[in-house]
């Protein structure tokens, strides 16, 4: 994971850019495309997309003569890893509360909570 | 074409804990109050509480200390002991967007001498892709996502404290 969120946020500061992902989020797109889609010239185009690719936000590759753009999966990547963190630490955190409810239940058995071994030895339950 | 797109993203994780599981269910899916972590409340004001309602359609929300009660998602499928489907249906502008849903998928499998393995699995983590400004949101929120390492952190720091 090379990009920062800094960089991705200093990438998407800019309306243009903004534009820009939005109209390559329905596919791959060339630059001169972009440029008739935009209120921009070509020249700016460029210049925003090495900023989005800089970013690591849209990457190129060359389809025959065309070079064309598209979004990276790398902000997305961005998302996953912060719900993998998340549900890391809500984990950890519902281990750690089951381990108490354990270390509870061995101190304090709760009547009528026997192990299966006692249970053989007492009386039998009606099942 | 677009096969990149339309690939699913998840995460999954996966706990073994010391309890049966049928204690390991009800722990999960009716005390998420005591191991949700603080900082991910959604609402205008702290948690005070964190509700599961406990069948198929259920309401999955929090209740805030402010009393407001502010919408997650809902219960897809409830199965106890073995399974509970939820749909996290808050979209990176930190709102409850009914036609947003991200399913998490928690299974119990009883491992055998007491201990439970609980296996979650996020998926549809792909539909945040759809609105790129949405991603600045999750960086930007103040109760963003950030900081629950520190706080896992000091739970547990605390928690070896305990045992020495």
């Amino acid at each position: 994971v090379a990009t920062s969120a800094d960089a991705v946020l200093d990438a998407l500061g800019d309306r243009t850019r903004r534009a820009i992902l939005e109209n390559l989020l329905a596919g791959p797109l060339a630059v001169g495309v972009l440029a008739d889609q935009l209120p921009v010239s070509r020249p700016a185009v460029s210049q925003h997309l090495r900023v989005l690719k800089d970013a690591e936000l849209v990457v190129e590759s060359v389809a025959g003569t065309r070079r064309l753009y598209r979004i990276n999966q790398v902000g997305l990547m961005a998302v996953r890893d912060y719900f993998d963190r998340f549900w890391e630490t809500t984990l950890d955190n519902f281990a750690i509360l089951a381990a108490a409810e354990a270390e509870a239940d061995k101190r304090k058995p709760a009547p009528g909570r026997t192990t299966a071994k006692r249970r053989d030895r007492g009386r039998t339950d009606n099942k | 074409m677009s096969t990149e797109s339309a690939a699913g993203v998840e995460v999954a994780r996966s706990v073994s804990v010391p309890l049966s599981l049928p204690r390991t269910f009800e722990l999960f899916t009716a005390r998420m109050t005591e191991f949700w972590p603080k900082e991910h409340s959604v609402g205008s004001s702290e948690f005070a509480e964190v509700v599961v309602e406990p069948r198929p359609g259920g309401r999955w929300f929090e209740r805030g200390v402010d009393g407001g009660e502010c919408q997650w998602g809902s219960v897809a499928a409830w199965d106890p002991p073995r399974k509970v489907v939820l749909l996290w249906q808050i979209g990176a502008d930190w709102k409850f967007d009914p036609d947003f849903e991200t399913e998490v998928e928690v299974t119990f499998t009883d491992e055998g001498s007491g201990r439970t393995r609980v296996d979650l699995c996020h998926r549809n983590l792909e539909r945040y892709g759809d609105a790129t400004e949405q991603m600045r949101a999750i960086f930007d929120h103040p109760n963003g996502w950030t900081g629950t390492l520190d706080r896992f952190a000091e739970l547990a720091k605390s928690h070896a404290t305990q045992q020495d």
